[in-house]
């Protein structure tokens, strides 16, 4: 039996972020280093299930370290930086973001560096084999549909990123927390009040963040890649009923090589791997006022 | 110094030495590799040398992602040069591609796996107002350089404020020389001009020897030595490829005094047959030894520590003051004292409200 994380105490996990520890999301090994104590107790929250890897040959594609910026500041209003090796991407936040400032670093690094994949800014979830895509601007609903399939039978590969293997096409997952924003916090806490979901940052240059622990299969299978089928665009609106409507595929291509974290840099290759991801998958606009709704228009997509 | 850095010069020297690297070595020569902007240069010695397939999967996806980026670049470069050649067709004489968009369109072999950032070019001193507006009309502005910026540059400098595309972001630095004009050394632009190579109608690149030094100087005036050990790399190249010529020894170091840049070209050497093993006939040597003399032993040891700055991570207990002395010598040459403290002290005080931002 594999230790994971919820076997650790939270003093012992502090412990082991002070010094350096590894996790490994999806196809990523992580050295995280961090003595805030909010650090750990989000990450003793919501990667509750993720195996501790305690290797005698330390190989990792991230060394990250989320620390107190020195100076007089630091009395007054403290603040907190991630860093990715010796650089900061990012400007301090105030310390209380400290976990969500994780979070984007760490989503920073993949999409700054894992250019072996294509990367896009979907969410990916799988049921019987067969995964959807759900790129969308944001406020369109996305992160509160990812949630919710995630919560009821679909298996979470990503929240905010999806990766696509060149070599022969398939979605890679990450099974990390699922960043939710503003109202889609109450929203989803009022349906699945039994799900783990870590502690609430206000006011973060995205609003209210809180992340949700992703559903114990999930991270389970996290070696397991899917199949894409539908590439959906979800759009909520107030009273519209759930609705499948098909989406040209010469505009879906463009959205998605828009949105997508490394398209330009792959050059030819990009072009080939989003091409394939197009060609293989069902295109669809989705309309949705009420989620009940949509849980049910998603299940008749599998069946 | 520390353990990575070896395990990088190692690599660069040996690159099958890398097929027997174990976890531990690779987390470390994969982080000092990219600090210091060499890990897709790493990723073509590894493919040259065989050892690529062997090589822990990990270390594999970050190589062929330095890769992808590196190719991303040189495409990238190919193509700003093309829309240069265009935008400044009306000026009607030679233009000198400089460093990593020279070695890319000249196909040197400095260029395999190498990342590219800033387009450099040379062009004449009187032609320079003109470049900039017809360069303007094709899209690159410059932009946030105040009053004292602009007199920085076109009074003291060897080379405009550089202009950004306003559309694909490209940056454009365009020199009229290889070093400030207040600098300690003096060069003479006209004398680079009678180097120069042609690579077809309008653009050319300096002749063999001139790239040397010219990569020398700019590697011995650097404040910042992040990428120090990259310039170095591109020196040990240039020498693999033109040195196989006797006549061509002579020639460098001959040319090197011509135009005033000895010590640099002095160091450089010195520090390549040292770090990188470039082969080099003994004459040459000497004559670096000579041409620094006494000061050998301790800048040598000042630069040795300065390659090895990439990473702050990896810092002994020199490397912080390696850094500074650097920072300070850089700036020291390239401006007598009576303009080197007021600039200092305005770059110090202008700092401080963008750090409060």
């Amino acid at each position: 039996m594999n230790l994971r994380i919820a076997d650790l105490t939270r003093a012992e996990l502090a412990q082991r972020l002070a010094r350096g520890l590894d996790l490994a999301t999806g196809p990523f090994r992580f050295r995280i280093t961090s003595a805030e104590a909010r650090v750990a107790e989000g990450l003793h929250g919501l990667y509750a299930d993720f195996p501790v890897t305690e290797e005698a040959a330390p190989l990792r594609d991230f060394h990250v370290r989320v620390e107190r910026v020195p100076g007089l500041r630091r009395w007054l209003r403290p603040q907190i930086r991630f860093m990715h090796d010796a650089h900061a991407p990012f400007k301090p936040l105030p310390a209380e973001h400290a976990l969500a400032s994780l979070e984007w670093g760490m989503n920073w690094c993949i999409a700054s560096y894992a250019h072996h994949l294509l990367s896009l800014h979907a969410a990916v979830l799988e049921k019987n084999g067969r995964a959807v895509l759900l790129p969308g601007e944001p406020g369109a609903g996305k992160s509160t549909l990812t949630a919710a399939l995630a919560l009821s039978g679909w298996r979470l590969l990503s929240d905010e990123i999806a990766l696509v293997r060149l070599e022969d096409g398939l979605l890679l997952p990450l099974a990390r927390p699922v960043n939710l924003k503003n109202a889609s916090i109450d929203i989803i806490r009022a349906r699945f009040p039994e799900a783990v979901y870590g502690p609430l940052s206000r006011d973060t240059h995205k609003g209210a963040v809180i992340h949700l622990r992703p559903p114990g299969d999930a991270v389970a299978r996290m070696a397991e890649p899917a199949l894409p089928a539908w590439v959906v665009f979800p759009r909520w609106q107030a009273g519209a009923p759930a609705r499948f409507k098909p989406r040209p595929r010469a505009g879906t291509f463009v959205y998605a090589a828009e949105n997508s974290f490394n398209y330009s840099v792959l050059g030819e290759t990009g072009f080939a791997a989003l091409r394939g991801l197009i060609d293989r998958s069902e295109c669809l606009d989705f309309s949705y006022g009420d989620l009940d709704h949509a849980l049910a228009a998603f299940e008749g997509l599998v069946t | 110094m520390n353990t990575a850095f070896h395990t990088l010069l190692r690599a660069l020297r040996e690159p099958a030495s890398m097929a027997g690297l174990d976890a531990a070595a690779w987390d470390g020569l994969l982080r000092h590799a990219r600090a210091c902007g060499l890990l897709s240069r790493l990723a073509a010695d590894v493919r040259s040398a065989g050892v690529f397939d062997g090589l822990p999967e990990i270390v594999r996806h970050h190589m062929r992602a330095a890769e992808i980026v590196a190719e991303r670049q040189h495409r990238a470069v190919r193509w700003e040069v093309h829309k240069l050649r265009q935008a400044l067709a009306p000026l009607a004489c030679p233009i000198v591609l400089l460093k990593g968009a020279a070695y890319v369109m000249a196909g040197l072999s400095p260029a395999r796996g190498r990342i590219l950032g800033d387009i450099d070019l040379l062009l004449p001193r009187d032609r320079l107002d003109q470049a900039e507006t017809l360069l303007r009309f094709a899209g690159w502005f410059g932009a946030g350089h105040d009053a004292y910026d602009q007199r920085y540059y076109r009074e003291w400098m060897h080379e405009l404020p550089p202009v950004t595309h306003f559309r694909r972001g490209s940056t454009l630095d365009l020199h009229h020389n290889i070093l400030p004009l207040t600098a300690r050394c003096k060069p003479q632009a006209e004398r680079l001009w009678t180097g120069v190579r042609r690579l077809d109608a309008e653009l050319h690149r300096l002749g063999d020897a001139d790239l040397v030094i010219h990569a020398a100087t700019h590697l011995y005036h650097e404040g910042e030595w992040g990428y120090g050990l990259r310039n170095l790399a591109d020196i040990d190249a240039l020498l693999r490829e033109f040195g196989a010529r006797d006549e061509f020894w002579t020639s460098l170091t001959a040319r090197a005094a011509e135009l005033d840049l000895a010590r640099p070209l002095a160091y450089a050497l010195r520090h390549a047959a040292a770090l990188l093993a470039t082969p080099m006939p003994v004459p040459a040597l000497a004559w670096a030894q000579r041409t620094i003399g006494l000061r050998a032993g301790f800048m040598d040891g000042l630069f040795r520590r300065g390659f090895a700055t990439a990473h702050i991570e990896f810092d002994d207990a020199w490397s912080g003051l390696a850094r500074f002395a650097l920072y300070v010598r850089s700036h020291w040459l390239k401006m007598p004292p009576h303009r080197l403290l007021p600039h200092l002290a305005r770059k110090a005080l202008r700092r401080q409200p963008e750090e409060s931002t």
